[in-house]
């Protein structure tokens, strides 16, 4: 059986910058699998701009922001399987794969690095009534068709979702000569960024209707329109609100799952809210060598604190490789009032560095609000938060001192609080 | 001639709501901002808003289809699609790296079309 | 001048075709859709029924022992995916355990064989997820699951195989009896036939009334389903039933040949025979009554609801054989609930009384079955590895949900009555069937149909001319 040190599965962002991070830490013996022709990943049909400015100091599209990585990797021995699709993962570390010149594909690796990222929510998870009509489509699917193939999935447009996908397809569906009469959003509040909306939808007068859903397809061949709602505070559609609005298109941006299949295959244990692998502070999964780090942890909203996550998997599946990990203690992260998840969701204050990034989502809008950190019920942390929205990934750093002079931490709890 | 208009800030997540006062075409008077970068933000985009152009093209004898562009930097946002317009019925010829320019000085403005993705000939 | 044609390329109409070619019969099947299998065979249980509902001494009740007795061996010689994973049906209360005894007693009388009354304890053994309110149940073993695209296709295919010349896209307008034979009118020209098999589903009526007095009426009922993903697909191992109302059978919640689990489906009587859209009445009427067989309904795990018409006649049993008053005009009418089971019973009789009536001999050089189309994901990593060493494209991934190669694709595009439209090759190969339901794979599918069909990637459908993906070109639309 082949044999590699370090497998990483996708040639996305989150891969790309792992495996650039472990060979910079001596590990040459890199394997990236990447299902398409190119590397790249989501950032190929990514094609407007906004990607680095945190990474590169420099507003870049998602097609250049790949190539530095992509660049980068070609000088080095890091070896790329590209049109390879991994089947499956064994709790061991053989990882077995498929493509048209290798044919079947077994490696034992030492460690893994899962960065598949993650897959669309589509219109049948809503249940959204009506035929089942072409002219349906998730935002991902229809930037494919625009931005990688040339086509026009469709001329009068609605979507449903104010997501950055979503709000980023209506200005390249109008660029390129469709109508996108609105976008619906089920939520009073966008999940977008706010940069969107304004060079999205405002730039093109496209009407946001907060508050409003779609409740019905029509049309049985080819979508003819759709029934759009109000909604009540429960996200209940208010009866009499009906509205059909002719269209002969839907894009659906409703929502992003990790895709862990995979994960679940090798018997990584996920957690509920994130839909992505558990992690500790090394990123590290429930099976020891397997690391993940992506999409496919959680939906992020930046690529660059993608590429920031991925350089600390990769370092931390460099050390791993090179036997370099003591048993340590483990705490858990404990999520309270008003934080939907963190990742990690455990870490080991005497492996810690200077400081712990730890990233949270809220679960709602909180303004003038203040984060706390608890350690061992005593408040570490007592921060004002002008604006914290579950549509921004967040950030809070546990600094180490808060864990050097103490006995043992039984628990650290973050939350937020109004006073 | 005084004018008042609204927009929402986007240099950070706060998105201040503002409130700029404009004398004959000059902003005279920002309000609502929290911050400086909410003052330069509202005097270029009540002035003289622009936007980078992003778009793809076509690529004949490349081993891919389509090549992604921009524009090299930001155009007046109020000609983004006449800018389209001028991208009909282009095509690109491979190999194409990042950067070539594809357009020089769209619509007069200086700025030219570039290719933000390198394409190797088939 | 054919010996036979059959109108309707559903499950029926597939099997009578199937059975027919074996004779030396020139045979053809008329369909008004892009291909067999698109509308109501596609949109059911996939239940292969033990025939404890049906009533003693209807057709129903015959074809359904027959169909299910023959299933598995008929099955397995023509490559569909089928379970024998048992029925139970779900009775929950001391009072209403009579009814449940009375189909006890119907399903002894219908020939059906291992029925046995289990108490509460007994089924929470098989079925841990259950209700744990229920009462009683009704376990029938030799109910099943069966994939009805295949049962449809495999079929179809041998029947084409063998001869049988099926027009697609071709509408029926008008049925004329003439002297010694029939006329059929259609949108892409005139047919002369010795015979007709009527298996035109909820317009079986019709066809009918154009040649018979013997007048049927055929109301559409219609059914709503949700399916969820293979994650949730093992909650329960048999089909679990309720008991029956006057509509139908209840609200089944069920694995599916495939590994899905699926719930499903309401009853109701609607008036226009091309309404199958779902209704958000409908889906949730049978999320509610699922969760009285199943403690929790997964909704996190759905990933899509159809609907489908069934054919129900005014007189509540099938109408099998020779029209009495219309010489060699043969119905297979008002075939609702247990069809699909019936099917390949069905077409054997049918088939048979054609045969003798026309006086045909069988033919020397039948094909009684072809190759599937093989299935990758479930192959073991040798013969993953044998394949593509054999041929590369099984080495591409085109549906990554269902693990579909492009090979499987291909073939299910050059095959006998091959795909032309993506819903086609979602019956053939389960690519777009997964849980990203085709947003992945869809503009891969349309790129191959595409190349293989040497067709602009314009005029790729989702099923139907009408139903076409790309509009445009980027920039070009007006």
């Amino acid at each position: 059986m082949d044999k590699t040190k370090i497998a990483i599965i996708g040639g996305g962002p989150a891969g790309l910058a792992a495996a650039l991070a472990a060979y910079k830490q001596g590990i040459e013996d890199i394997i990236i699998f990447e299902r398409e022709g190119i590397l790249g990943g989501i950032l190929n049909q990514c094609i407007h701009n906004g990607f680095g400015l945190h990474t590169f100091k420099e507003e870049l599209t998602g097609p250049e922001y790949a190539h530095r990585y992509i660049e980068e990797i070609s000088k080095t021995s890091i070896q790329v399987f590209l049109d390879t699709m991994v089947i499956d993962i064994t709790t061991d570390r053989i990882v077995y794969a498929i493509s048209p010149t290798k044919g079947f594909i077994q490696v034992q690796a030492d460690a893994v690095i899962l960065a598949m990222g993650c897959r669309e929510r589509p219109r049948g998870a809503l249940n959204i009534p009506g035929f089942r009509p072409a002219g349906i489509y998730s935002a991902g699917t229809a930037q494919r068709y625009v931005n990688m193939e040339g086509f026009m999935p469709g001329k009068e447009v609605v979507i449903l979702g104010s997501g950055d996908i979503g709000l980023i397809m209506a200005r390249r569906m109008t660029l390129e000569g469709a109508h996108v009469k609105m976008v619906c959003e089920i939520l009073p509040y966008s999940g977008g960024l706010k940069r969107n909306i304004v060079q999205c939808l405002d730039d093109f007068n496209i009407p946001l209707k907060l508050s409003h859903t779609i409740t019905k397809i029509h049309g049985k061949f080819r979508v003819e329109g759709v029934t759009v709602q109000h909604v009540d505070a429960q996200r209940n559609p208010i009866p009499g609100s009906e509205e059909f609005v002719s269209c002969d298109t839907v894009l659906l941006s409703v929502g992003l799952i990790p895709e862990n299949e995979l994960s679940r295959k090798a018997g990584v244990l996920i957690h509920p809210v994130t839909q992505g692998p558990r992690v500790n502070h090394r990123f590290e999964t429930s099976i020891p060598g397997v690391f993940a780090c992506g999409n496919v942890l959680h939906v992020h909203d930046l690529v660059d604190w993608v590429s920031e996550e991925a350089v600390h998997t990769g370092n931390a599946a460099a050390t791993f490789v090179k036997g370099l990990v003591e048993d340590a203690k483990k705490v858990s992260i404990l999520t309270q009032e008003g934080i939907r998840y963190t990742v990690p969701q455990s870490f080991s204050p005497s492996q810690m560095e200077k400081f712990l990034t730890v990233r949270f989502r809220v679960n709602e809008v909180y303004r003038d609000y203040y984060l706390n950190v608890y350690v061992n019920n005593e408040r570490v942390l007592h921060q004002k938060k002008r604006i914290l929205a579950p549509g921004e990934m967040e950030t809070v750093l546990l600094l180490k001192q808060w864990f050097v002079d103490k006995e043992s931490i039984d628990a650290v709890s973050i939350s937020l609080s109004k006073e | 001639m005084s004018e008042v208009r609204h927009l929402t800030c986007i240099k950070c997540p706060i998105g201040c709501q503002l409130e700029v006062t404009l004398e004959n075409g000059e902003v005279i008077q920002v309000k609502g901002n929290e911050c400086i970068r909410g003052e330069q933000y509202a005097k270029v985009e009540c002035v003289r808003p622009t936007r980078t152009l992003t778009s793809i093209l076509p690529v004949t004898n490349g081993v891919e289809e389509m090549v992604s562009v921009k524009s090299s930097r930001e155009i007046p946002k109020e000609l983004l699609l006449e800018a389209m317009k001028l991208l009909r019925g282009l095509k690109v010829e491979a190999p194409i790296q990042i950067g070539d320019v594809i357009l020089s000085n769209i619509l007069n403005t200086g700025v030219d079309l570039i290719a933000t993705k390198a394409v190797k000939r088939k | 001048m054919f010996d036979v044609l059959i109108i309707g390329g559903g499950v029926i109409g597939c099997s009578v075709a199937n059975q027919l070619s074996q004779y030396q019969l020139k045979v053809g099947v008329i369909e008004r859709s892009s291909d067999v299998c698109e509308l109501t065979s596609k949109a059911n249980s996939g239940i292969v029924h033990s025939g404890v509902d049906a009533k003693v001494g209807s057709k129903k009740a015959y074809f359904n022992l027959l169909g299910n007795k023959m299933m598995a061996s008929f099955c397995k010689q023509y490559g569909v995916p089928f379970h024998q994973n048992g029925s139970l049906i779900l009775c929950f209360s001391e009072s209403d355990y009579p009814r449940l005894e009375i189909l006890y007693r119907q399903g002894l009388e219908n020939g059906v064989q291992g029925l046995r009354l289990l108490s509460k304890e007994e089924v929470l053994q098989l079925e841990p997820n259950l209700n744990p309110n229920l009462f009683a149940a009704l376990h029938a073993p030799t109910g099943g699951i069966v994939d009805p695209f295949k049962l449809t296709l495999m079929q179809a295919e041998v029947a084409k195989t063998n001869g049988v010349e099926f027009f697609l896209n071709t509408t029926l307008l008008h049925l004329a009896k003439k002297d010694h034979y029939y006329q059929l009118e259609t949108n892409l020209g005139v047919f002369q036939s010795k015979t007709v098999v009527n298996c035109a589903g909820i317009y079986a009526d019709y066809w009918n009334n154009q040649v018979s007095n013997r007048k049927l009426s055929i109301t559409p009922r219609k059914g709503e389903y949700c399916l969820f993903d293979k994650q949730v697909g093992n909650l329960v191992k048999h089909t679990v039933f309720q008991l029956p109302n006057e509509f139908g059978k209840g609200v089944v919640v069920t694995p599916t040949a495939e590994g899905n689990l699926l719930i499903g489906p309401t009853a109701y009587d609607i008036e226009d025979k091309e309404d199958i859209a779902t209704t958000k009445e409908g889906i949730a009427y049978v999320v509610q009554k699922a969760k009285e067989s199943i403690k929790e309904v997964p909704m996190s795990f759905v990933i899509t609801a159809f609907a489908g018409l069934r054919a129900t006649e005014k007189g509540g049993d099938f109408i099998i054989g020779e029209a009495e008053d219309s010489a060699g005009f043969f119905n297979a009418a008002g075939i609702e609930s247990p069809g699909l089971t019936a099917a390949p019973a069905i077409g054997i009789h049918l088939a048979n009384l054609i045969s003798e009536k026309l006086k045909a001999p069988k033919k020397s050089n039948y094909i009684d079955h072809n190759n599937g189309i093989v299935d990758f994901d479930k192959a073991s990593n040798e013969e993953k590895k044998a394949l593509i060493d054999q041929n590369h494209e099984y080495g591409q991934i085109v549906c990554r949900c269902e693990l579909i190669t492009l090979a499987q694709i291909k073939e299910a595009i050059h095959r006998p009555l091959g795909a032309t439209t993506l819903d086609a090759i979602k019956r053939r190969t389960r690519a777009g069937s997964g849980r990203c339901q085709g947003g992945f794979c869809a503009p891969r599918i349309v790129e191959i149909l595409s190349k293989e069909l040497k067709k602009d990637p314009r005029e790729i459908a989702k099923f139907g001319d009408k139903s076409t993906f790309l509009i445009g070109l980027d920039k070009e639309l007006e």
